[in-house]
């Protein structure tokens, strides 16, 4: 019984759920088998971004109403569930696992998830994302995304199972007043000079604060880039390791909160955006495109990016932030038709420019990316006209996301959480330490730490 | 009571002196009381941007703008409302008078295993609401009521914290003597129930009313663990769909003007209730 | 009381009925999970990613850890001085609002709008409150303006970075939270006591403290031990505002964390095992505590 059923399991695998004939005929059939298909296509999302790409960029999608859509008979059904307490990943955990068991209306056919804890999700033997050649995805038709974007969603097997449409790579964005200020200068390719590795980060940090500037604004934006950038994944053989390179930005960033030159402000809260104004006296941002132009209050006319007070330049070692992967779900019954969204929303060249030029977000196309760079439309009004696809070009082809885990969301929060400890002079380095070891074992009882 | 005052008159000036206080001290906590509400308001009128710039005494210029980016947003905040209000009404209903219910089975008949019992659900009182919930989610998915507000109103049947404020009501306010008169005249208990003992206990119902509806229209733990539809959404959950938004979207001015229109309809609630309250504590010196 | 007894007899099987409804929905929303709570602390259960790691009888290995490993006496205490450094002025404000506002000498004018006010805090959320309590005690947040400007701090202070300040907010927090709370129930349990009482101890020449003390205390007593072990239930259950205040850390070091906050740090891994071990713990140490309450407070109230 067992056995029949793994059996039915694997056709389903195949792409061919109802037919057995069309999986004998191959992936060419998609389009006939697209009838027998599901009527319903249910995603599940935390937020609205996707469903608003798919609306604006999708061919073919009527809205019907705020969370439901059609496209040809099919209804789609957009799932909303916040991120608040964990709610979407716990969503996602009940559904998932017997989604093949649902019944043909309830089955979630996609979902959606951040790098933070891709891997937990397509993982091979967690076995609820498809791998994408089960969906006729070839390597071809990925051939000119980022290799950083596949490897978040790569199982332990080798195999791709999710798709991102978008590329976050990211730089130092600097305050172009201060940098003439301070260095003299505010172009590009000179204030790189002065942050171009963490040492002469640190003495330029120095500077700043002699002249009454913050470095950056809190300790929590250069974490991003030393974790980025680690030798070896958070846990190897089942126990914790703290990366060297983890080790360093705790140094670093003591040092600089001793001295005043940062502060231990949580990221998106009003300490840390006060620099979004030049009365905030920040020095640099870390982030990405969205991060340009969508956070650092440009709608505000006192603002320094309203001005176009800011400068992009790579810092001190390469770094992403943000994105959203597309999933195909295990069971799904619309395979088809997932496919192709795949396809169109993640490598159609004109799609893809829309979105770029639309949404202005960071497309994940090498192709879209080089047209844009040496393309006037590409230049940025919060940058004052600078246009930094070029160099988000470049980041992205050096981020390197293989060092990756499960227990990466979990990791790099409480570490952050209990590094605050030490920095605000509340606890040694080495009981700081210890609280994240138990706020991990806590998290991962499965985890050691000695 | 005017001649009590008139016939003390040495007392007269502490008298003025305590009342001078008393208002002082009233006034201070007046304040503290609403001062929150008035920070909701001047949030939920300045925008996104103006927000991240600090606190201002004065209000922006947003209000209408956030209320009208709020309503034509894709969150179904009405529907929130209705199914807020539905929950939050059931469950005061269905708590207040079950518990009552339950009160006077324990205050007002000798039957076996009485004390035990009264006991017992001091006992269940201590359980704390997160300590079940790992298992009261298995069990609503196992009865397949999930996407439902069965499980959120039914369980406020069982509520030991306002069964034992009830108990305790009756003890002082709930004489026997009453009942036994309603029996001589033939009526039935339930009747006697109904009509002698629930109207009794009007005041302390009023009271526990409005604990039950706050804490239920109040209440994102167990809603969130299980409502997903976006037809059956309570307004917590919509607040923290609101605050969970992508950057793009992200607004806090729309988050303060979405507090801000979950709580009018408590107030209005609460006034309503309120008067119940001070109009029974009228009563009360109308007895003495 | 034996003739009254007598009389009520035949009727008594109506207390059973009236029992039923409780009863039924007891069984069935909170005995059920909480007998698979008990159940599963014996139990090595959690997620792991998505991979269920269990169960396996491991019998009291759960308890063991709790008790040898984990800081459970921290957060038990972090919790209590919380909770104290609430309810004691909660109690006073609430026992003398509920006193001026039921002495017929004192007739107070606009009480009705008082009592109304008291009670508003209650109606915001706590994760709306704490969100406002944390922008405005933020490092560049008006609180800290106003007090650099008066000369107070000669630079902001981070009322999040220090033991004390966070849990003195906390506690702030919840006294504005559930003070009108406290009130309302005192005041409706004053309105059981006759006026006559108070007007025959000012006749005998009492003064506005003894008349408190003497008179209105003694027979609030049901209602003051109701507020106190719900409070202290309450307080036992605290989660919500020193999670979002400290954004579910409990730092600095973890000396904010509260017993339901660190329970909520084994939800978060499914680890029913370990929850349910912890549940077990709490409930004992909830029962315990409420049992001295009572025998201290009001022996009689049980009987």
């Amino acid at each position: 019984m067992k056995k029949r059923m793994m059996a039915l399991v694997s056709m389903a695998l195949a792409g061919a759920m109802i037919l057995p004939m069309a999986a004998m005929a191959g992936e060419t059939e998609a389009a006939a088998a697209a009838a027998d298909e599901g009527k319903v296509l249910n995603i599940e999302v935390w937020n609205e971004e996707f469903k608003s790409r798919i609306t604006d960029h999708y061919p073919g999608y009527e809205k019907t109403d705020d969370t439901h859509g059609k496209i040809g008979d099919v209804t789609v059904n957009w799932i909303i569930t916040p991120n608040d307490d964990n709610a979407y990943q716990n969503n996602l955990d009940t559904v998932l696992p017997g989604n093949a068991d649902a019944s043909a209306d309830d089955k979630v056919d996609m979902f959606l998830i951040e790098a933070d804890y891709a891997k937990k999700y397509i993982d091979a033997d967690a076995n609820v994302a498809m791998p994408l050649k089960d969906l006729g995805i070839t390597s071809d038709d990925l051939s000119k995304q980022y290799k950083y974007t596949q490897d978040v969603v790569t199982d332990a097997n080798g195999d791709l199972r999710g798709t991102s449409w978008q590329a976050c790579s990211a730089g130092l964005i600097y305050n172009r007043a201060a940098a003439k200020e301070v260095l003299g200068t505010d172009d590009p390719a000179e204030v790189q000079k002065a942050v171009a590795d963490w040492d002469t980060y640190n003495e330029t940090a120095k500077k700043m604060a002699d002249a009454g500037y913050l470095m950056q604004s809190t300790v929590n934006d250069t974490y991003r880039v030393y974790s980025n950038n680690v030798s070896g994944p958070w846990v190897q053989d089942g126990k914790v390791v703290i990366d060297d390179n983890i080790k360093k930005w705790v140094d670093d960033s003591k040092a600089q909160v001793d001295a005043k030159e940062t502060t231990t402000a949580e990221l998106w809260s009003d300490d840390w955006s006060k620099g979004f104004y030049p009365e905030g006296k920040v020095f640099c941002y870390f982030g990405p495109a969205w991060l340009i132009n969508f956070s650092m209050k440009a709608d505000d006319e006192k603002s320094i990016a309203a001005q176009g007070g800011w400068g992009l330049v790579n810092g001190p070692q390469g770094f992403f932030w943000g994105g959203t992967w597309i999933c195909a779900a295990q069971g799904t019954d619309n395979p088809s038709l997932v496919k192709d969204i795949m396809l169109k929303m993640t490598t159609d060249d004109d799609i893809m420019k829309e979105i770029a030029q639309k949404d202005s977000d960071c497309v994940n196309n090498k192709e879209v990316l080089k047209a844009l760079a040496s393309d006037d439309s590409g230049s940025n009004k919060v940058l004052g006209g600078q246009n930094p696809y070029q160099m988000l070009a470049d980041g992205a082809e050096k981020v390197d996301m293989s060092n990756i885990s499960i227990y990466d969301q979990g990791c790099n929060e409480e570490f952050q959480k209990a590094m605050k400890n030490y920095f605000d002079g509340n606890a040694s380095y080495d009981d700081a330490l210890a609280q994240f070891k138990s706020a991990i074992v806590e998290k991962y009882p499965e985890l050691t730490t000695d | 009571m005017a001649n009590h005052s008139s016939g003390k008159k040495g007392k007269g000036s502490s008298v003025h002196a305590r009342r001078a206080v008393a208002y002082i001290v009233l006034i201070l906590i007046s304040f503290l009381c609403l001062f929150w509400f008035y920070v909701l308001f001047i949030n939920a009128s300045r925008s996104n941007s103006e927000l991240g710039r600090g606190f201002t005494v004065l209000p922006g210029k947003y209000l209408g703008k956030n209320f009208y980016n709020l309503f034509h947003s894709s969150l179904p905040v009405v529907r929130g409302m209705v199914n807020s209000l539905i929950v939050a009404a059931l469950s005061a209903l269905l708590s207040t008078y079950f518990s009552t219910m339950t009160a006077y089975a324990i205050h007002a008949y000798r039957f076996a295993g009485r004390k035990a019992i009264f006991t017992f659900i001091l006992g269940i009182m201590m359980i704390p609401t997160q300590v079940t919930a790992l298992g009261f989610v298995k069990l609503v998915q196992s009865m397949k009521l999930e996407d439902n507000f069965i499980p959120l109103v039914i369980p406020t049947i069982a509520a030991p914290m306002t069964f034992f404020y009830l108990k305790q009501y009756m003890d002082s306010n709930l004489p026997g003597e009453l009942l036994e008169a309603a029996r001589i005249d033939g009526a039935g208990e339930l009747r006697i129930f109904n009509t002698v003992a629930l109207p009794l206990m009007k005041p302390a119902i009023a009271v526990q009313a409005i604990f039950a509806f706050v804490t239920s229209w109040n209440n994102y733990f167990t809603p969130s663990l299980i409502l997903h539809k976006d037809k059956v959404k309570t307004l917590p959950i919509l607040i923290a769909q609101l605050r969970a938004a992508d950057w793009l979207k992200f607004d806090m001015g729309q988050v303060y003007a979405m507090i801000a229109f979950s709580i009018f309809p408590v107030i209005i609630v609460y006034l309503i209730l309120s008067k119940n309250i001070v109009g029974g504590l009228a009563a009360g010196a109308v007895k003495g | 009381m034996k003739k009254k007894k007598s009389v009520v007899t035949r009727y008594n099987r109506w207390g059973y009925i009236f029992l039923i409804p409780f009863a039924v929905v007891f069984v069935t929303f909170q005995l059920i999970p909480l007998c698979t709570t008990i159940y599963n602390s014996f139990f090595e259960n959690y997620m792991s990613g998505l991979r269920k790691v269990g169960p396996n009888f491991i019998g009291l290995k759960n308890y063991a850890k709790l008790l040898t490993e984990g800081d459970l006496g921290k957060y038990f205490c972090n919790t209590m001085i919380m909770w104290i450094l609430g309810f004691v002025p909660q109690i006073i404000l609430s026992l003398l609002l509920s006193a001026w506002f039921t002495n017929p000498q004192l007739r107070l004018k606009g009480q009705r709008f008082f009592k109304t006010v008291i009670y508003l805090p209650n109606l915001i959320m706590a994760a709306a409150f704490s969100m406002l309590f944390f922008t405005l005690f933020s490092k560049g947040g008006p609180v800290n303006s106003i007090l650099v400007a008066v000369g107070v701090f000669k630079e902001p202070y981070d009322f999040m970075a220090h033991i004390g300040s966070v849990r003195g907010l906390v506690g702030f927090m919840n006294c504005l939270m559930w003070f009108g709370n406290t009130t309302i129930l005192l005041m409706a349990g004053m309105m059981g006591i006759p006026d006559s009482l108070y007007e025959a101890a000012e006749v005998d020449g009492a003064t506005p403290g003894q008349i408190f003390w003497k008179v209105t205390m003694p027979l609030l007593k049901p209602i003051f031990v109701y507020v106190l072990v719900t409070s202290l239930i309450g307080g036992l259950q605290m989660f919500d505002v020193p999670q979002i205040l400290t954004n579910g850390s409990g730092d600095p070091m973890r000396t904010s964390m509260t017993l339901i906050m660190y329970l909520n740090k084994h939800l978060f891994s499914k680890n029913f095992g370990m929850a349910g071990a912890l549940s077990v713990l709490l409930l004992i140490l909830t029962g315990f505590l409420s049992a001295i309450v009572f025998q201290v407070t009001a022996k009689d109230e049980v009987q």
